[in-house]
């Protein structure tokens, strides 16, 4: 990636996508489980419940806030940074954002503070709804993103208008109902739902290795371990469909993401180690399992699953057909609305617009794709290829983690079911250590997600190339050094403030006493200088 | 799909108008309170306790309150993606400034009250101070800079070229309109603060809403008369066809002097209500502040501000954002709309979405109702801040 404007742009977006994704999955997850939690202190009335809900209500607070408000850079930063994006697509892609404000956004964010404000103000009931409420905005906004980044992945439901030189929603429902998107939404959520239920995990297991709070530990864990095994099932089920849909409409990636570079007679193997090679075109010291690839891409033993040399090979053919496409599109762009345009040339133009954004590939090397020589064209064809090595080894840090966790929640409820979960030390240790871990997986899937998606913006339809603003290279270094360093400042103070709430752990609940529920008046000097987690 | 046809193109454009002024004005009196407050918090609470108390007025619902925001850039993007793509690109880095202060809010709001120490207290009034102010102040410069028009121009396949830099943003009107931008909002959080305080913080909030009304009337009113006097506004020289394709391009304009955004005013009289709002209010939450009705104050203080920021709609219509060094490609109401499909959908979302959103926002105020009693949160109830 060359550091100009577009290099810059897609580095700010990255990190801050990244970023922002590293407080959403812990939403999305830990305020189900909350609900969950006051669900069955309604439900019971014992009060131990009610301390569980608050308790990990104070975290879920604390990661909510930087959510929100890194939420609100990536919902301005299409508009800035990919201006030309935003009006070339902004016709399908706003809406769902928009529809995400209205539906999802408004619920969230104006009862999260009735969650924290409203325990005295509200009925056992109401309050309970109230949470139920936030959980529901948060699932429902992951919804419509997802929708949006589905889109994205694979557009469907939409049209370029020649008049106003943009892509226009023809069918809304297909736009919804998007089977990308839909994979992409469970897959997403189930990810969130084990973060959480790891992070759970987690820290009542650093309680009950110190033996404090034993009783909270012990029925969050049992809580986290279902719901975590659940969704562990759900990721990697979800995560296989998405692999299927990619082998449909995204084959580059997918052979990006196996380091395949020559088609292989069906069923392709899957390369389980190697090391790609970009330049040279070749995967080095690669280990293969037999069928797998055609299995998984396919889901048959005789389908082929194309390698990227013949995928390049076909980018070159739609590069040459889209440049028709493009030609007819200026021809009837000449006309400026005036006069009916000839229908010959809307054939011409419709012929081949499904690839129409194949002849913007050539933007980068030639100012009229017209123009464009066959060195051009091959050059442009080229580019069709993502980063292989980062996408080879993300897709195996993800997958590699999916199956650890599907083991690691399924021994934990076990032994949840069994009553004996302090029963094993070392396994309480590793739950400890094990906190980060879905965390890198959620980025790693983000990685082979929109990496594995370049070099389109939109896949097929508008190159990330073209689809960025006319900015000066200082602006976009000045915002991107802006961002870098108050996130990294962010990131601190947060994780600080999070094992400072861990290490003084659940208020006892005394719900006569003045100041049971006060984050504040208990912070004690003591209790401030406690160590932070460790394994200990 | 034809349903969309129920309602004609032109009608769903002029319906879009009027909705993005009801997104601009929820975002002005809603999270307006709670920047204006943020303003005011170093100033009108001296003492931990009263920070705390100032702090917790708001807490419940600035993150409710900070969605029309998000929202507000959202419908942009779906209604009018040229005006969000000109906008936010073109002023880029006065975005980035915002961006950058509205993060300190929410941090700022949960994490001052995490830890005891005096300067890590007082650091975070401060960046609530400038996560309140610079918002503020850089949404009134940029809509001072619309109503002059902003040096943009578009290429015949609609790539965008801003060809201002960021300082030339700073100009002396543009200036002015931030000024007019934080007095109201000012304004309009010393409202809040007197409803929701009573002692010494709600003392001094009257003193500065007094003063904040008096500034905003003044300066609105210096606006006004350097709008007539020294700004161009435009004209659409070519027929203008209303149901036609989004492309600013298909059509001419020319810059126009004496007084051109003051026509529309002349053309259909009943849009002065805006600008006359926008006083009338200012001096009604003034009088307000004098005779102590906090409630009268709060709703004439709103008024006040949605008439000035419909007032800047009002003066432009058909003109959302002219551009002064290419005036053809001034995006306007009738060609820079999302197509009509969209736009009929994104109708349907909002008018069952909307009031629903009224009414459960309402319900918050409504539990949250009564003044923020220093007591209850030193006694740390119901999860202070």
């Amino acid at each position: 990636m060359d550091l100009d404007v577009v290099g810059l742009s897609r580095l700010q977006f990255a990190l801050t996508a990244l970023y922002h994704f590293l407080f959403i999955p812990l939403t999305l997850g830990l305020s189900i489980l909350v609900a969950i939690m006051e669900t069955v202190y309604v439900m019971t009335g014992r009060t131990i419940w009610r301390q569980m809900t608050k308790f990990w209500g104070t975290l879920f607070g604390i990661n909510f806030a930087i959510g929100v408000s890194t939420g609100l850079v990536m919902e301005f930063q299409f508009g800035m940074n990919w201006s030309y994006y935003s009006h070339y697509v902004g016709d399908v892609f706003g809406a769902p954002l928009a529809l995400e404000g209205l539906m999802a956004f408004f619920l969230e964010a104006t009862f999260v503070g009735m969650f924290f404000f409203g325990w005295d103000r509200l009925s056992k009931v109401a309050h309970l709804v109230v949470t139920w409420l936030v959980a529901l905005g948060s699932n429902l906004s992951a919804l419509w993103i997802l929708i949006a980044n589905g889109w994205m992945q694979n557009p469907v439901g939409a049209t370029l208008n020649p008049q106003t030189m943009r892509m226009e929603v023809s069918d809304f429902y297909a736009v919804i109902t998007n089977p990308v998107a839909q994979a992409k939404f469970v897959h997403t959520t189930s990810a969130g739902y084990l973060v959480a239920s790891m992070f759970v995990l987690g820290v009542s297991a650093f309680y009950l290795l110190r033996g404090r709070h034993v009783e909270v530990a012990r029925r969050s864990m049992t809580v986290a371990a279902a719901f975590g095994l659940a969704a562990s099932l759900s990721v990697v089920v979800l995560g296989d469909e998405s692999g299927y849909l990619s082998s449909e409409h995204q084959k580059m990636k997918l052979a990006a993401i196996e380091g395949m570079w020559h088609t292989e007679p069906a069923p392709a193997s899957f390369t389980a180690f190697g090391f790609p090679d970009q330049a040279a075109r070749k995967t080095h010291y690669s280990i293969h399992i037999p069928w797998v690839m055609g299995l998984i891409g396919t889901r048959s033993l005789t389908g082929e699953v194309p390698g990227i040399y013949e995928l390049v090979k076909l980018a070159d053919l739609r590069i040459r057909q889209g440049i028709v496409s493009y030609d007819a599109l200026e021809q009837i762009r000449a006309l400026k609305g005036r006069g009916p345009v000839p229908p010959e040339l809307t054939a011409r133009f419709e012929e081949h617009s499904a690839v129409l954004g194949y002849a913007l590939l050539l933007k980068r090397y030639v100012d009229d794709p017209r123009q464009a020589t066959d060195a051009q064209i091959a050059l442009a064809a080229g580019d069709t290829v993502p980063q292989v090595a980062p996408l080879f080894w993300s897709f195996r840090v993800m997958v590699g983690l999916g199956m650890y966790f599907i083991l690691f929640t399924a021994v934990f409820f076990y032994l949840s079911a069994k009553r004996k979960l302090d029963a094993y030390p070392w396994l309480l240790k590793v739950a400890v250590w094990s906190i980060p871990l879905p965390w890198i997986a959620a980025e790693a899937g983000w990685i082979v997600a929109e990496l594995g998606r370049q070099p389109w913006a939109v896949e097929g339809v508008l190159p990330t190339a073209v689809a960025v603003s006319n900015l000066g290279i200082q602006a976009v270094l000045i915002t991107l050094i802006g961002f870098v360093v108050l996130y990294t400042v962010l990131l601190f103070v947060e994780m600080k403030l999070m094992m400072k709430a861990i290490n003084k752990g659940p208020e006892p609940d005394h719900a006569a006493s003045p100041g049971a529920a006060s984050p504040l008046i208990g912070a004690t000097p003591a209790l401030r200088t406690a160590p932070m987690i460790s394994t200990e | 799909m034809i349903l969309h046809t129920l309602l004609d193109y032109d009608v769903l454009r002029f319906i879009w108008w009027i909705l993005l002024g009801v997104l601009l004005v929820g975002f002005a009196i809603t999270d307006g309170f709670d920047l204006g407050t943020g303003i005011l918090l170093p100033f009108a609470a001296k003492t931990d306790l009263e920070r705390r108390v100032v702090i917790n007025t708001i807490g419940p619902v600035w993150e409710g309150n900070q969605v029309w925001l998000i929202l507000g850039g959202g419908a942009i993007f779906a209604a009018w993606p040229q005006l969000y793509a000109v906008s936010f690109s073109g002023f880029y880095l006065a975005m980035a400034a915002i961006l950058l202060a509205l993060i300190l809010r929410p941090v700022g709001f949960k994490y001052r009250s995490k830890r005891d120490s005096v300067k890590w207290r007082s650091a975070w009034d401060w960046a609530l101070f400038v996560g309140g102010f610079v918002p503020a102040l850089v949404l009134g410069v940029a809509m001072g800079n619309v109503l002059q028009g902003v040096p943009f121009r578009l290429a015949p396949d609609m790539q965008i070229f801003y060809e201002g830099g960021f300082f030339g943003l700073l100009n002396p009107f543009a200036l002015l309109a931030g000024l007019v931008s934080v007095a109201m909002l000012v304004m309009h959080g010393a409202s809040w603060l007197a409803l929701k305080t009573d002692g010494a913080v709600a003392v001094r909030a009257r003193r500065f809403g007094i003063v904040a009304a008096i500034t905003t009337i003044a300066l609105y009113a210096v606006a006004g008369l350097a709008l007539w006097g020294f700004i161009d506004g435009y004209r659409i020289t070519s027929e203008i066809i209303t149901t036609g394709p989004s492309n600013p391009l298909f059509k001419t304009v020319e810059a126009q002097a004496g007084g051109a955004w003051f026509a529309n005013y002349a053309a259909h009289p009943w849009t002065i209500a805006a600008p006359l709002a926008g006083f009338a209010g200012a001096f009604l939450a003034l009088l307000g502040l004098l005779r102590r009705r906090e409630g009268w104050t709060m709703i004439f203080s709103s008024v006040s501000i949605s008439g000035i920021v419909l007032s800047v709609g009002a003066s432009m219509f058909p003109f959302i954002l002219p551009s002064s060094i290419q005036p053809q490609a001034s995006l306007t109401v009738w060609d820079a709309s999302s197509s009509h499909m969209t736009l009929f959908i994104m109708l349907v979302g909002t008018c069952v979405f909307l009031p629903i959103i009224l009414v459960y926002t309402s319900w918050v105020y409504k539990v949250l109702w009564g003044k923020v009693d220093s007591k209850e949160i030193s006694g740390g109830k119901s999860h202070a801040y």
